[in-house]
């Protein structure tokens, strides 16, 4: 069997790697799964509600969508962001600096790369679920479903993939967890209000207009709302292009950003 | 010749300032325990930390069981079991669900991985509590079920990182048994330990590092002989009458060692009749280290 292993080359990203890493979170997600879905899921929906009464009743159409139309599709990137970048950022810390997970984890054939990827993966994949928590709301209250959103839970594990690297980026760089707060303050909140969640992006006067369209979180917005009430074309390619070039360009940063950490 | 499971060659290891490793040659042949025995800040972890990989050497040749590293480091794992110095078990998850999962890291295939986790509960004697959340375990058991999580995937080479710290005595001698059960299974297994009655009982080879550097190494028995001598007196007494045991020693060609309200003559075999009163007791490794380093341990 030595010998085996020995002619066996292991290389980059091997699936069996990323796999046991998978397995380690499926397992843990076993006992705290009704903590992470009541806040992944409640939060957003007090958004929807808050806003789609409190606004609605101010104004009863935005972009020729009513408002609760309008913001259900919406705060479904909220929800995804709320799903990926958080728990990526204080659960990477804590796995690293309190549970020492990570250094059990690379004693194992398991690399850097491996499990970042894993990582990523897995909270991309419980933002594909959490995301559609806001859809679902917004039926009960009048949204009418279509074939289009279908396609939602994989806008939103696109989408979180790149939120989840960012976040096991920010992870990585962070001195302390008191860190964190500059970059909830002066990124994410910036970008959640910023993304056409709330609000159109084109009242914005042209310089915000042109920052818009460089937020990830604004592009799953659009990509969301034109599964619900019909694609646009070109500019939707370009919106899954955005998506995938966050994701790619984050999941190399989380990466090395972790090795960093993790390899001395 | 046997083969080596672990071979060091003049590895180095500097953080900023600090040079953690200096120089450190080692050699741990196949079916053997070594120990490394040093104070804290030895160099002791960081070399755990270079065998895995999470430390990578500024310079030197690692080899583990064959494998170069850092570059062949992944297939080295696969057939290597750490148990590290800080608890890292998933404090939420049953003791069973813990082995599933480096079942799983380890990559033990779907119809070995029951009676892979099974042997480890039996190993660690924790059959009884395999549905036990770990934080409802024992110091003891957690420690035990550390140790089986490393061996779930039968590794050729153990790395134990200070098995017993922080533990009651009573319990360091069921982790010694697993430790010795595991040794005559033929597993090689590479400890650090700060703890030198650890060193003695388990270790066939004990390597003694300071300051990153390895001062001396052998068998536990030859190392004492070597440097302490067979006997050593124990003399109490106030400061003065210590200082003048020093003397007197030192005129007849002995070497002390002061452990705070004592001073120790050693190599007393030698001495006999320079008329000093005091406990006579055999040498040990502690005195060697004394000798050696000039520092205390543990």
């Amino acid at each position: 069997m030595a010998v085996a292993a020995r002619d066996r080359r292991l290389g980059r990203l091997e699936r069996s790697a990323i796999t046991g890493v998978l397995v380690r979170e499926i397992v843990n997600y076993s006992s705290y799964w009704r903590a992470a879905t009541f806040s992944s899921t409640v939060e957003p929906t007090i958004y929807l509600l808050a806003f789609g009464f409190g606004f609605g009743s101010l104004v009863s159409t935005v972009s020729g969508y009513d408002y609760i139309e309008f913001i259900g599709t919406g705060i479904v990137a909220t929800a995804v962001l709320f799903s990926s970048a958080f728990p990526a950022m204080f659960g990477t810390f804590v796995k690293y600096q309190f549970q020492r997970t990570y250094d059990a984890i690379l004693a194992a054939p398991v690399d850097t790369e491996e499990l970042v990827t894993a990582e990523a993966v897995w909270i991309a994949t419980r933002a594909g679920v959490y995301g559609n928590v806001p859809l679902l709301v917004a039926m009960a209250f009048g949204l009418d479903p279509s074939w289009g959103m279908l396609a939602v839970p994989f806008i939103c594990w696109l989408s979180g993939f790149g939120w989840a690297n960012f976040g096991i980026s920010v992870a990585g760089f962070a001195k302390s967890i008191d860190n964190f707060s500059y970059i909830v303050s002066a990124v994410l909140t910036p970008l959640f209000l910023v993304a056409g969640t709330f609000f159109p992006i084109d009242g914005l006067p042209g310089w915000a207009q042109f920052l818009a369209n460089l937020n990830p979180l604004h592009h799953c917005v659009e990509l969301v709302r034109h599964a619900a009430f019909g694609w646009e074309g070109w500019s939707d390619v370009a919106s899954v292009g955005v998506l995938v070039v966050f994701g790619l360009l984050t999941w190399r940063i989380a990466i090395r950003a972790m090795t960093r950490k993790l390899i001395t | 010749m046997t083969e080596l499971a672990i071979r060091l060659r003049g590895v180095v290891k500097r953080y900023g300032e600090i040079t953690a490793v200096d120089g450190l040659d080692l050699d741990v042949p196949e079916g053997t325990c070594v120990g490394l025995l040093g104070p804290n800040g030895a160099g002791k972890s960081t070399t755990m930390r270079l065998l895995t990989a999470q430390a990578l050497p500024d310079e030197g040749e690692l080899e583990l069981l064959g494998f170069s590293l850092p570059g062949e480091s992944k297939q080295a794992r696969a057939q290597l079991g750490v148990t590290p110095q800080l608890d890292n078990l998933d404090v939420t998850l049953t003791v069973e669900q813990n082995l599933l999962v480096f079942a799983h890291l380890y990559r033990i295939p779907r119809a070995e991985r029951r009676d892979a986790i099974q042997r480890a509960l039996e190993l660690a004697k924790l059959v009884e509590r395999r549905s036990a959340r770990v934080d409802e375990l024992s110091g003891g058991m957690r420690r035990r079920l550390l140790i089986a999580r490393a061996l779930v995937h039968r590794p050729r080479l153990v790395l134990l990182d200070e098995p017993t710290v922080g533990l009651d005595p009573q319990v360091r001698q069921e982790l010694w048994a697993l430790i010795d059960a595991l040794r005559s299974e033929g597993t090689t297994i590479l400890m650090s330990t700060h703890y030198i009655e650890e060193a003695q009982r388990l270790a066939d080879t004990v390597m003694i590092m300071s300051h990153g550097k390895a001062v001396a190494a052998g068998a536990p028995s030859q190392l004492v002989s070597e440097h302490a001598g067979t006997d050593v007196l124990e003399v109490y007494g106030p400061p003065a009458r210590l200082a003048e045991v020093e003397g007197l020693a030192g005129s007849n060609g002995l070497r002390t060692r002061r452990t705070g309200t004592s001073v120790s003559v050693l190599g007393i075999e030698n001495g006999d009749g320079i008329g000093i009163d005091g406990e006579r007791r055999p040498a040990n490794l502690e005195d060697v280290f004394v000798l050696l380093t000039g520092e205390e341990i543990g």
